[in-house]
């Protein structure tokens, strides 16, 4: 249910963004997921199958890029990425004294529009 | 061709958490989220929090997926409450708050709090226009769940550990717990606490006063059982 609302937005963006570039159709979303935001691609994809017919988004793909959080041992200094469940001890020194940062976001990074769309005539959503 | 766009995805419900706590600060109610999982005493904890505050008039929004079991328990104490049934959605949005911002006497409340639909997971995406983010952890839950959802305790301005009556029987390890909950937030307060036995709860109480710029002489109090409540479950 968590994407169900999520899913909403993109599509209300990225109908928005197609609009105001004067184009018809959203060919494809590109999205910024980051591991701790705990959205799951293909609910996401899922609902905006369903959601989107019918309008200019239909049959649109989402492509999904995984940010990872990043952890930091405050002990031996080691960096690396992580994502849930977190692991309790630095895979370097095995200090339990770790730092996770990043990996929050969830962002429309851009969209792909059609290029020969339907040229400005017309609602782009009625099609 | 593409278009770049860049935009936080929620940014929708942002805009409306904006107006939600400007209605907030034009009435003079702060706020706190309460998020934590089914069952870990998110109500129990309300009660016990608003029976503690000293000349301050709390309030309650009650979220729920169906039924106003909660909503009863809080009206039964005479607390001005209002339900939100979110009918199958798993948080609360800020819209769903704004929409019940007309049943309640705002000028008649210090302290709103509201309950968000137990979860520990997409409740941290949605910001509702809280001044305060807390979020309540309970011992039969277990000691992992800081690692298993770090999203939600990343986002907290306070964890309350509850059940602490229960750690004995769970062979719940705190400190692990507040190791896990310092990773993804290293400063957060965090108190451990018991509706049942009471333990616990002057101090977070104290700590809440505190945050509420209430009052100098529970300040000192405040400032002594942090330290305290630190020492106890801080990093070594």
């Amino acid at each position: 249910m968590h994407e169900l609302g999520a899913t909403q937005a993109v599509l209300q963006t990225a109908l928005e963004t197609a609009r105001e570039a004067g184009h018809g159709r959203v060919l494809a979303v590109d999205l910024v997921v980051g591991e701790l935001s705990t959205i799951v691609d293909d609910s996401v994809q899922f609902y905006f199958d369903l959601l989107s017919r019918g309008t200019a988004a239909e049959g649109a793909r989402l492509r999904f890029r995984r940010v990872p959080g990043e952890a930091t041992c405050l002990e031996c200094g080691h960096r690396y990425g992580v994502r849930p469940p977190l692991d309790p001890a630095c895979p370097a020194c095995a200090s339990p004294l770790l730092r996770v940062s990043g990996g929050q976001q969830f962002l429309i990074d851009s969209i792909e529009v059609d290029d020969e769309g339907s040229g400005g005539q017309g609602d782009p959503e009625g099609e | 061709m593409k278009v770049p766009v860049v935009k936080e995805i929620l940014k929708a419900n942002d805009r409306v958490a904006d107006e939600n706590r400007s209605r907030f600060d034009a009435a003079g109610v702060r706020v706190v989220n309460v998020m934590a999982s089914p069952g870990a005493g998110k109500t129990s904890l309300i009660l016990a929090t608003a029976a503690r505050l000293r000349g301050l008039r709390p309030g309650v929004i009650e979220g729920d997926v169906a039924s106003s079991l909660d909503a009863e328990t809080i009206a039964a104490h005479d607390i001005p409450v209002v339900q939100i049934n979110t009918g199958g959605s798993c948080h609360l949005d800020a819209p769903m708050v704004q929409a019940a911002l007309p049943h309640l006497p705002l000028q008649e409340i210090d302290l709103l709090f509201i309950e968000n639909v137990g979860n520990l997971i997409c409740p941290a995406s949605y910001a509702l226009g809280a001044d305060l983010a807390l979020v309540i952890g309970s011992v039969p839950e277990g000691h992992d769940k800081p690692y298993k959802y770090p999203g939600i305790f990343a986002k907290a301005d306070v964890v309350l550990l509850n059940k602490a009556d229960l750690v004995d029987v769970f062979a719940f390890d705190a400190e692990y717990f507040a190791r896990g909950v310092r990773m993804v937030n290293p400063e957060v307060p965090i108190f451990i606490v018991s509706c049942r036995s009471g333990e616990g709860l002057e101090e977070w109480t104290a700590w809440l006063h505190q945050w509420l710029g209430a009052g100098a002489a529970d300040e000192a109090l405040a400032a002594a059982v942090a330290e305290t409540a630190a020492a106890e479950v801080g990093p070594e």
